[in-house]
């Protein structure tokens, strides 16, 4: 193995320089020149994305625990860009003076878990997977008690880092049943050999849930709601979005490359979890009055969308499912996006306050109106078409009454993002929030979301790209 | 010597932890009695890892560096968790789970 080798795991490599990189930076800043660290990080993060862009080599590593292929690259950029939407959007908010000696703080353990995501996309083995899945979920749950003054930060930080303990102890559980059983924990190794045996299906059940927590599926669901209310609006967009996609992803592939002998079997379970998920995430959307809280629900619902993807088996519902992640990314980071700015200017973050916002912010307004008709799936935008390609996939391996029960949920969530709407553009609102003028930083930000919602929804070549490196369930 | 004894007393007592280790994480009310919970979780999963490396598969050491690491990243989440139950400390005067209930339903 040489020095050229390494090369394939650069999107790892180069990332953990830049967290090193800020690190050294930082303890080089005066006290009262903390805040310059943001465009430098921001800088340096903008050209880590760019050379993603560039061809990479793909291959093997460490004799089988690492794989890069054209879909983990496209994984990891999706990932990135998703990223740095973030970074520029939470500028605002990290500029504020009780963030003062800790800004640093923020871009080293933000990029951390990504780094451990990537090693997790591109896992060839259950060691490795283990081992990014914990690196992308200890730092983040000191993120959501970044501003460690406030109890609600606290309390979403022990809710966080409890939870995914026990959930990672769970899908620890099932894998060394699947050791004791297979002999391996090498993905292949393991697919060739895994059958229906009972320690074997109970092996996949205890790693299925432990999976599922992470993704926040419905059972296992009840962390959500809190974590994402009490972590800063930035940290939440970044659970929703790039933690959640990371784990859709590499679900999606495991299901479809070790568990795809079981396959009729984890179908009936998917089917079952897919629509409780989709249910129970809109029935809560529904009484939320907290943007936050009200987004983690449709957060919810749309990780039961997902599933949709995998359910089919075919090559379809992976596309689908990383087109669906692509377009999620803009359509919630948008919305993230609007909340943000507000929050950080005026500390308002129900949704009464939201009343009459287009009168004064006319600009905000029509882009969370954008981002939730996205979310929702309203055709002229990206939305639309994630859900539609979710639904072909499972329609096309036979699940009608399942498509159904979808799209009735689809009805039900459009009712709780057009009240949104309804207050921005249509209540009466005596004092709403000011005008304000954001910085550049979290203009670019918005734009780059707003952005995005149309090119995808129009620029058919996008799905095509992605259909190119997808692959169906192995046979 | 391990060879007198069967490969299912190891696995007994192991399943036994992981249970126990649930029941006290869901029953008990105190934040580092619920981490200790989670080690008993963590450790079950190690006696089953080296278990069955050293019975079922001595040739493949994957069990043992499994063992290690688990090890390893159990000490890194107790860090941070434990920073984090300061925090709470500091915040609510108590570690107790009924009074960290700022955000509900």
């Amino acid at each position: 193995m040489s020095i050229y080798d390494f090369m394939t795991m650069r999107h790892e490599l180069i990332l953990t320089c830049l967290v090193l990189l800020v690190l050294i930076i930082d303890l080089n800043l005066k006290q009262s020149q903390k805040h310059r660290i943001i465009p430098i990080a921001i800088g340096l993060f903008f050209i880590h994305t760019v050379v993603g862009f560039l061809p990479a080599q793909t291959g093997v590593l460490f004799g089988g625990m690492y794989h890069t292929d054209g879909l983990t690259i496209l994984m990891k950029n999706i990932l990135n860009v998703g990223v740095l939407i973030i970074l520029f959007q939470s500028t605002t908010w990290l500029k504020k003076e009780e963030n003062g000696e800790k800004i640093s703080e923020f871009f080293i353990l933000l990029l951390s878990t990504l780094v451990g995501m990537n090693f997790m996309i591109s896992s060839g083995d259950f060691l490795m997977l283990y081992l990014g899945l914990e690196l992308a979920t200890i730092p983040m749950a000191a993120l959501a008690a970044y501003t460690h003054h406030q109890t609600r930060s606290a309390e979403a930080g022990i809710k966080l880092i409890l939870s995914s303990a026990l959930s990672s102890g769970i899908l620890l559980f099932g894998l060394s049943l699947i050791y004791g059983s297979t002999g391996s924990i090498y993905f292949d190794t393991v697919g060739a050999l895994y059958s229906n045996a009972p320690m074997q299906v109970l092996a996949f059940i205890f790693f299925f849930t432990g999976m599922a927590f992470k993704i926040s599926l419905v059972p296992f669901h009840l962390w959500t709601a809190d974590v994402y209310e009490g972590s800063p609006v930035n940290v939440t967009s970044y659970f929703s979005v790039i933690s959640k996609g990371a784990s859709a992803f590499i679900l999606i592939m495991v299901m479809y490359t070790v568990f795809h002998s079981i396959a009729y079997l984890w179908k009936d379970i998917v089917y079952l979890i897919a629509v409780m998920t989709m249910t129970i995430g809109n029935l809560f959307a529904l009484r939320q009055k907290n943007m936050k809280r009200f987004l983690a629900f449709s957060s919810i619902a749309q990780a039961g969308f997902i599933m949709l993807g995998i359910i089919g088996g075919n090559k379809i519902g992976m596309t689908a499912t990383v087109y669906f992640v692509l377009v999620y990314i803009f359509s919630n980071l948008g919305a993230f996006g609007v909340i943000s700015a507000i929050s950080a200017k005026t500390g308002k973050e129900s949704m009464d306050d939201y009343d009459g916002l287009y009168a004064t912010n006319p600009k905000l307004s029509l882009l969370m109106m954008l981002s939730v008709f996205s979310l929702a799936g309203i055709p002229p935008v990206a939305g639309f078409f994630g859900k539609f390609f979710l639904f072909t996939s499972a329609a096309s391996g036979g699940y009608y009454w399942l498509v159904f029960i979808a799209v009735l949920n689809a009805t039900i969530s459009l009712y709780y993002y057009l009240l949104v709407v309804k207050a921005m553009f249509i209540n009466k609102n005596d004092a709403p929030i000011a005008f304000f003028n954001s910085d550049t930083m979290t203009k670019i930000g918005l734009f780059a979301c707003a952005l995005g919602i149309f090119v995808i929804g129009f620029w058919s070549q996008v799905y095509e790209f992605i259909d190119a490196v997808t692959f169906a369930i192995v046979n | 010597m391990t060879g007198s004894i069967p490969i299912q007393y190891f696995l007994i007592i192991s399943t036994l932890m992981f249970f126990i280790g649930i029941y006290g994480f869901l029953t008990r009310k105190n934040l580092i009695t619920m981490l200790m919970s989670i080690e008993l979780i963590l450790n079950s999963v190690n006696i089953n890892f080296v278990t069955f490396n050293k019975y079922l598969y001595p040739q493949n050491l994957q069990g043992h560096f499994f063992t290690l690491i688990i090890i390893a990243i159990a000490a890194a989440e107790a860090a941070v968790a434990i920073a984090i139950i300061i925090n709470i400390y500091r915040n609510f005067r108590s570690i107790d789970v009924d009074n960290v209930d700022e955000m509900k339903f």
